[in-house]
Parts: structure tokens; C-alpha cells; sequence
């Protein structure tokens, strides 16, 4: 009982990482229908912001840390935007040779700078204890991540629904032309989005830290996961993104557990039994 | 003259043994090999409109089946061979099934998905795949008893296996079939309309250039006689795809030259700094902002310039 609960656990968490992972990457591809590919590495320069910035001051606080981390991701995130993407509007497969690029740039510079070995990220000394609920103990980390990607979720889905930002965001998702019609910057849009995406992935990759810990190959470890995630969630869809990170997160854990040899082949079967049957993911939109 | 250039061409790529070192032999059947992975790509990115990030699947899969066959199962060479391409056909088969429910980027983001969790596969089963070591210790195989271990004469074996690959895959394009491939990749509506099956056309091209990128994988299996999970990585696809775009997608020689030139720069790089894959990240970028059509248009262009 133990094991299944403990590992019940550790599915929502990896699945609350997917979700910080996944939902910016949905939200650029729906507003500007580019698969940014250089996700994964957005994420890993988080984790290894946090385990450097960490390891030198041990002090630091790793809310703080995941927001500076997410801020300084946003900004590579939009000066990549600002100077390279735009400059190929009329060219998506070019778009996307271009963020794959990036990644390999990015990877292999977190190589050269901080070396082949994994750096780990301290859990927080107060949530070092383990939780007892119900007479079971739960890692108390694992428990507040969760809760943190469930308040991304809220705060992203109020950002889209409730604020004129998101109203903007949704009219340029819907029908760009139309929408700059109007008069909605939508240039302007997709640099916001892409810095929002980038900076989100960034801070889960410093909350993913404590788990994961910093190590070369994090990103290719990430990205399929991340892409994966948006195929069976629907591309470009907030909530697919909720439900298939977890999922995700509840296949793998207990593929990984139960069938260690084959659990990159059950990881794809939901993906291969979405795709078959609806081939625009469990909540994308025909012609998204 | 076109045939004069030619024939010179062909008479210099069957001498090259004869006066270059082994060093340069090695690299130009590397080349060889490389050139036909990249074909085989451009039957899909150039012709198909289908721009796959997972072709490095069909190359480490079939390289991966006959490793495992020949050293593991005592396999003699060419069962090994016939069941890995089979095995990678029947692969490229059932991977179309699914990539092909989607097109544009959707395409994309499932070959590249299903790609690396193979990747992951040759890594993590190590009991099978020997994860991160990979296999070594393999052999070349000797077709009709005459051995391959000579720099030379596997130099002629890549060059007798490409050239006939360039001849069906031009052969390929150039038939009514490939007429309704680039069809279906500009109209595909109206293709349909028509009474073409694009969903058929584009699957069976599928298949075929996955045909193609396992025979790319034998050789490059009997080439360095070792296997490694790299290559099946994004990154042996991606400078696959580097090759097909730099070269000129939908060229037959575009792929060749492309590929020709990542592997120099890949080879000549390394020698100099460790960096490859930031290297490969930044000709990337040149070559997508730079020239995005590639370089085999690009100097079509300029030679018309000229005639004019």
C-alpha cells in the first residue's frame, strides 16, 4: 500500500513538473504556431541557474531563486524572440530549425560552463522533514510542488480568461489577421507569450531541481516529455496540458517502477492510442 | 560537355583509392554513407513536404538490428542484413501509421517524439542494447568471400551501394509516382480531388525513404563496426536535416553536397575544438537566416545568371 501511494505521489509531482514544462510550450505554439524546440533547454538552464546560484550561496531562498531563474530564462527567451524568430515570420520549418539550434547551443553551453558532472539543488531545509497524512509519510517537497503547479494552472488560466491581456492573447490565437485588424499588437503578443512560456519553463526547472538535479542531457530528457505531453493534451491547449502532464507523469512513474526495461514503450502508448483515435489530442481544437 | 563533366566525375570518385591515403578514403566512404541518409531524408523534407526530425530511427535501428544479430545471435551477415531491413521497413511502416495523422509540425514533433523515446530504449535497455558502452567489437561482412576490411575496398562497396541508391531514389522521384508525391505535397486537396490517396502516397514514400535510411544503417554499422545510443539521437537527425536543407531540399544532388559538407565540418571542427554541437547549433542558425534555400538553388541561380 505504501509503494502504491508513494508513488501515487511522485506521479503528481512529475506530473506538476510536466504541467510547468508543457504549458508554456503549449501556449507559444497556439499563439504563434511554432514548436520551439529549444524548450527543453529553457528548462534545464533553469536547474542549473538554481544549482549554481545555490551551491555558491547557500542561504538563498529557492522561491527567490525560481523567480530570478524565471526571469533571466524570460529575457534570453525574448532576445532570441526579438532577433531571431521574428526575422522568420514567413518561414516555419526555418522557425524551427532555429529553436532546435538553439537548443544544441544552449546544451552544450551549460556543458562548456559548468562540466559533465550532475549538480545537485538542496531541498529547502523546512520542507526537509517528511509529512505524515493518514498515517503515511510523504516527502513534504513533492507535496509542494504539486501545489505549485496547481496555482500555475489557476494563475495561467485566470491570466487567459480574466485579464485584456489574455482576451488579446485568445483573439490572436483565434484569428491573427482579424485580430490585428482591430488594432491588437499581435508582434508585440508573441514576444509576451514567448518570454511567458520560456520564463515558466525556467522557474519549474529550479522547482525540478531538488528532484532532478542539474545534469548535461536534462533538456533531452525534458523536451520529448514535453512534446509528448502537448500531443496527447491537444497543441495549444491550456487544460490538455493539465491533464495529459499527469497523465504522463502517473504513466511513466509507474512504468518506471513496475516495468523499468520498458518504460519508454508504455510512456508513448497513450500518445500512439490519442493520436489514433483523435488525432488533434484529447482537448485540441480540428485545425489548431 | 555535361557528359564529359560527368564521366571526369565519375572515373574521379572510382579512383580515389588509387591516389588518395587511407585517411581520405574513410572519409569519403563517411561521406558516402552520409549522403545516402540524407537522400533518403529529402524523399520525405523535399519531395514529400513531410519534415521529419526521428529519420536517425531507421539508420540506428537497422545498425542496432544487425549488431545485435551478428554478434549476439550468431547470425551470418546476410540474414542479418535482410532481417534488419525488413525490421526497419516493418518499423518505418508502423511509425508512419502514426506520424502520418498529422502533417506540418505536428509530423514533426511525432517523429521526433517517437525517435527519442528510441533513443531513451537504446539507452536504458542495456541488457539488450549494452546501453551507454553500445555494441563494438563487430565485423564487416564479405560479400561473395571478398573481404572488407581495406579502406579501399569497403570505399568501393559504399560507392557500388550509393551510386544504386541514387539511381532508384532518382528514379523514384522522377516516375509518375514521385509526380503524385510532389503533387500531394503542394495540392493536396486537389490531389485528392483528383482521385489520388494522399494519406497512401505519402506512407508508402515513408516507408521507402525509411527503407533507404536502414540501408545507410548497415553500412554505417559495417563502417565503424560499433554502435552507440548517439546514433539514434536529435542530434544525428538533425545534422541530417542540416545536410538536406543546406544542400537544397528537393534537389537529388542538394542532399549530397550538404551532407558532404557537414561531415567535412563535423571532421575538420572536431580536430580543432570539442564543440560540435554548439557548432552544429550555430551553422543552424546561419544557414536558416543566411540561406534558406540552400546552397544547390543558390548556385543554380548564379550559374543562370550567367547563361543568360
Amino acid at each position: 500500500m505504501q509503494f502504491w501511494i508513494i508513488q501515487g505521489l511522485n506521479s503528481l509531482s512529475l506530473g506538476g513538473l510536466l504541467f510547468l514544462l508543457s504549458s508554456g510550450f503549449s501556449l507559444i505554439f497556439g499563439l504563434m504556431r511554432l514548436a520551439n524546440l529549444t524548450h527543453g533547454a529553457f528548462f534545464m538552464l533553469g536547474t542549473y541557474f538554481a544549482a549554481i546560484a545555490m551551491r555558491t550561496y547557500t542561504d538563498l531562498n529557492i522561491w527567490v531563486t525560481a523567480l530570478g531563474a524565471g526571469l533571466v530564462v524570460a529575457a534570453i527567451g525574448g532576445l532570441f524572440e526579438r532577433l531571431v524568430l521574428t526575422r522568420l515570420k514567413t518561414n516555419p520549418l526555418g522557425q524551427v530549425l532555429v529553436t532546435l539550434g538553439m537548443s544544441f547551443i544552449i546544451s552544450d553551453a551549460c556543458l562548456v560552463l559548468w562540466g559533465g558532472d550532475s549538480i545537485p539543488v538542496p531541498t529547502p531545509r523546512y520542507l526537509q522533514a517528511p509529512t505524515r497524512l493518514f498515517g503515511f509519510v510523504f516527502p513534504t517537497y513533492r507535496l509542494v510542488l504539486v501545489g505549485c503547479a496547481v496555482a500555475a494552472a489557476i494563475a495561467l488560466y485566470l491570466l487567459m480568461e480574466r485579464t485584456r491581456l489574455g482576451a488579446m492573447i485568445r483573439a490572436g490565437v483565434d484569428d491573427r489577421q482579424m485580430a490585428r485588424a482591430v488594432g491588437i499588437p499581435v508582434s508585440n503578443l508573441f514576444t509576451i507569450v514567448f518570454c511567458l512560456g520560456a520564463g515558466i519553463a525556467g522557474a519549474g526547472g529550479v522547482l525540478g531541481g531538488p528532484i532532478l538535479s542539474a545534469y548535461p542531457g536534462l533538456d533531452a530528457d525534458m523536451l520529448p516529455l514535453a512534446l509528448i505531453v502537448v500531443i496527447l493534451g491537444g497543441i495549444g491547449s491550456l487544460m490538455g496540458a493539465f491533464i495529459g502532464s499527469f497523465i504522463i507523469g502517473f504513466v511513466y512513474t509507474f512504468g518506471t517502477a513496475l516495468f523499468p526495461e520498458l518504460a519508454y514503450i508504455i510512456l508513448f502508448l497513450p500518445m500512439i492510442f490519442v493520436i489514433a483515435f483523435r488525432p488533434q489530442g484529447l482537448f485540441g481544437r480540428v485545425g489548431a | 560537355m555535361k557528359w564529359f563533366a560527368g564521366a571526369l566525375f565519375a572515373a574521379s570518385l572510382l579512383s580515389l583509392p588509387l591516389f588518395a591515403g587511407d585517411f581520405y578514403i574513410n572519409l569519403a566512404s563517411q561521406i558516402l554513407i552520409a549522403a545516402i541518409f540524407a537522400l533518403s531524408l529529402n524523399l520525405l523534407v523535399g519531395f514529400g513536404g513531410m519534415t521529419s526530425l526521428g529519420h536517425a530511427s531507421y539508420l540506428g535501428v537497422a545498425a542496432y538490428f544487425s549488431a545485435l544479430l551478428t554478434s549476439r545471435y550468431g547470425f551470418g551477415h546476410g540474414a542479418a542484413a535482410l532481417i534488419s531491413i525488413a525490421g526497419t521497413i516493418a518499423m518505418a511502416a508502423f511509425f508512419g501509421t502514426i506520424a502520418l495523422r498529422a502533417t506540418g509540425l505536428g509530423f514533426l514533433m511525432i517523429t521526433l517524439a517517437l525517435s527519442q523515446v528510441l533513443w531513451g530504449l537504446a539507452y536504458r535497455m542495456s541488457n539488450v542494447t549494452n546501453g551507454d558502452n553500445g555494441i563494438a567489437g563487430l565485423t564487416r561482412p564479405a560479400p561473395f568471400g571478398i573481404s572488407l576490411d581495406s579502406a579501399p575496398a569497403f570505399y568501393w562497396f559504399a560507392l557500388i551501394v550509393a551510386s544504386f541508391a541514387f539511381l532508384m531514389m532518382a528514379i523514384f522521384v522522377s516516375s509518375s509516382f514521385g509526380s503524385s508525391l510532389k503533387g500531394v505535397r503542394d495540392q493536396p486537396r486537389r490531389m485528392a480531388a483528383l482521385g489520388f490517396n494522399p494519406w497512401m502516397i505519402r506512407w508508402i514514400t515513408f516507408i521507402y525513404a525509411g527503407f533507404w535510411g536502414g540501408v545507410s544503417g548497415l553500412l554505417f554499422v559495417y563502417y565503424n563496426k560499433y554502435i552507440h545510443p548517439t546514433s539514434l539521437s536529435i542530434t544525428s537527425s538533425a545534422e541530417a536535416l542540416l545536410g538536406v536543407i543546406a544542400g537544397g531540399t528537393g534537389t537529388l544532388g542538394g542532399p549530397v553536397v550538404g551532407a558532404t559538407l557537414v561531415l567535412l565540418l563535423k571532421n575538420y571542427a572536431s580536430a580543432y575544438i570539442e564543440r560540435w554541437n554548439m557548432l552544429l547549433g550555430l551553422v543552424f542558425l546561419f544557414i536558416v537566416l543566411v540561406m534558406p534555400t540552400g546552397i544547390v538553388p543558390g548556385l543554380n541561380k548564379f550559374a543562370s545568371l550567367f547563361r543568360k
